[in-house]
């Protein structure tokens, strides 16, 4: 709480930064716009005015620079216009009962929530998966670890159009497959080397009691190791299902999808509607917010459950 | 089938053998710590090879290794064109503009506790988004050419090295402090004689992240429109004109790429933090 009057006001500065950059980012296109309505424009024609200075030109015309905060195709669009946008998209098509419309971006979110999750359920998997083998298996930890090292310098985004390419001529048609595989390449670095320092965070007295005990590898593993590693796993699922999202959005993005929140930003830029590219850009971020929050929430709620209960 | 048969046999052998190296006294030993990965590696690619050609799979669904590596060495011309276009112009040059930049205002934000405060959050957050979507964007306001990617990877590069360097900044204790104060050292000279040094661990892990989102930036953004070369052009157009063995080739090479400049990244950080225990450790 105490940080809550400093990120406002880092908040609202950026806000700021934004609305004073309309002015000069939509100078020219406003300009055009006056001209082609009659106005009395300073330096006439498009072409000269290309070659002089944004600022120059707001200072000559200063009548026709609110007309840049509202433009139909901005360069830069305002973050009320943006706002109106997101809403318009969301909330007023939930009030009209169409939620799930082609148009909203309410139904382009689900598609995408939906491979997050996929992509975020596997991942999270071969990262456990592949924790509990090198913590076991010398031999794995010296042979697995630096590849995935590695695997994460690879950029992804080079893989991606492969990866398409293979899912489709292996006959899987379901969109949602390459782009989960995608987001679980993202996500299982961070759930993998969470895990192998969960795994291995048992003081060595507390295995050795353990031994004392007589109690089976399972036991061990079911009753010290696992429950000691969570508060390292819920650490990097949160890590990890920000990088699903990002792995789901880069998978939309190349590969001509049609719907998805990354499809949104590709149509929005095919069509020149810059409104629907920062509307799918500020749905992104409000999707990856509550899914961290939402972790965060499900993370106090276990760890205070299992405390409890020790 | 018999050529699946060996790589399969390959594979288990290579395995065993891993299995005894890491059992054996020798396991800690630096010539077998990278000679086990190693294999592993290499026994992958039999296999694959093994796979593509033993089973007849069509090249323009996956191309062998052998194949691939052979477009390479013919295609070298093209392969560098597009690495100076997209590496070495669009993200290396973003990269270091982004750093600088990210670097300055967290030195200067560091003076303002209130400033630290509210940009961490913000700044964290910002680092999880994700920030790629925003492309096309910087496409339709720089142009085509190398510098609407340079301005990608600025954008996804700052954020992470912002906050890990306003973090590290925050490392110094207080106790230490103290002493600077005791040795009558001003703010510059406690700045760089204590403060940046301990920042710099955490200073590098931002710039290993950078570079893995360098490249991702700089490959993204020429989706959206490039001149007519650049590693993300090759890709996007070889998977249309299924010329899938130049894709791969495009591939081992933005793979490479990524690992050397990590690698990179990862030797400096050695000899500037020498001195850290999670640098001594594996000595």
């Amino acid at each position: 709480m105490r940080s809550l009057l400093p990120v406002l006001t880092v908040l609202i500065a950026l806000l700021a930064v934004w609305f004073a950059a309309v002015a000069p980012m939509n100078i020219r296109q406003s300009l055009d716009q006056a001209e082609r309505a009659g106005n009395v424009v300073m330096p006439e024609g498009a072409r000269v005015r290309s070659e002089t200075s944004r600022f120059l030109l707001m200072f000559q015309n200063p009548n026709e620079i609110l007309r840049g905060f509202n433009l139909d195709r901005p360069r830069l669009p305002t973050p009320v216009q943006v706002g109106q946008e997101l809403w318009k998209t969301t909330g007023a098509m939930v009030l009209k009962g169409r939620a799930f419309s082609k148009r909203s971006l309410i139904f382009h979110g689900w598609i995408t929530l939906q491979s997050t999750l996929f992509g975020f359920a596997l991942g999270t998997s071969i990262g456990i998966l592949g924790a509990v083998a090198i913590v076991y298996s010398r031999t794995a930890a010296m042979s697995l670890m630096p590849w995935a090292i590695i695997s994460q310098t690879i950029p992804i985004v080079a893989l991606a159009p492969m990866i398409i390419v293979l899912t489709g001529q292996l006959g899987i048609e379901e969109r949602a497959v390459p782009k989960a595989v995608i987001s679980a390449y993202l996500c299982f670095f961070p759930v993998l080397v969470g895990m192998v320092k969960g795994l291995s965070s048992p003081a060595r007295e507390d295995l050795d009691l353990l031994r004392t005990y007589s109690a089976s590898g399972i036991a061990t593993f079911f009753k010290l190791r696992l429950p000691s590693s969570l508060p390292y796993l819920f650490t990097s699922l949160k890590v990890g299902i920000a990088a699903a999202l990002v792995g789901t959005i880069v998978g939309e993005l190349p590969t001509g999808a049609i719907s998805g929140l990354g499809a949104r930003i590709l149509i929005g830029d095919q069509f020149g509607t810059p409104l629907a590219i920062w509307s799918a850009l500020f749905a992104a971020a409000i999707l990856a917010g509550a899914l961290v929050t939402l972790l965060g929430l499900f993370q106090r709620y276990a760890l205070r459950r299992i405390r409890g209960a020790a | 089938m018999i050529l699946l048969g060996n790589a399969i046999l390959f594979w288990c052998s290579a395995w065993t053998l891993n299995v005894l190296l890491a059992r054996s006294r020798f396991h800690s030993n630096k010539i077998v710590r990278i000679l086990v990965p190693a294999l592993f590696g290499l026994s992958l690619l039999v296999l694959w090879e093994g796979a593509v050609t033993s089973l007849g799979i069509s090249p323009v669904i996956l191309p062998a290794p052998s194949d691939v590596m052979t477009r390479f060495a013919a295609e070298t011309g093209t392969l560098w064109e597009d690495f100076v276009q997209t590496v070495l112009k669009g993200a290396l040059s973003g990269y270091v503009i982004g750093a600088t930049a990210a670097f300055t205002i967290a030195i200067l934000i560091d003076r303002s506790s209130f400033l630290t405060r509210g940009l961490l959050p913000v700044g964290n957050f910002v680092a999880a988004l994700p920030i790629v979507g925003i492309a096309p964007i910087l496409v339709s306001w720089f142009g085509f050419d190398w510098h609407s990617k340079a301005a990608v990877v600025v954008v996804m590069v700052f954020f992470p090295i912002l906050v890990n360097t306003v973090q590290g900044l925050k490392e110094a204790s207080a106790m230490q402090q103290d002493l600077m104060r005791t040795y009558a050292a001003g703010y510059w000279q406690t700045l760089r004689k204590l403060r940046l040094p301990a920042a710099m661990p955490f200073i590098f892990n931002g710039l290993k992240i950078a570079t893995t989102l360098a490249l991702i930036g700089a490959i993204v953004a020429e989706y959206f429109g490039s001149p007519t070369r650049g590693m993300g052009f090759r890709i996007s157009t070889g998977v249309g004109s299924l010329s899938i063995d130049l894709v791969w080739a495009e591939i081992a090479v933005a793979a490479l790429t990524g690992s050397v400049a990590y690698g990179i990244v990862a030797l400096v950080e050695r000899s500037t933090t020498f001195w850290h225990p999670s640098q001594r450790n594996d000595k």
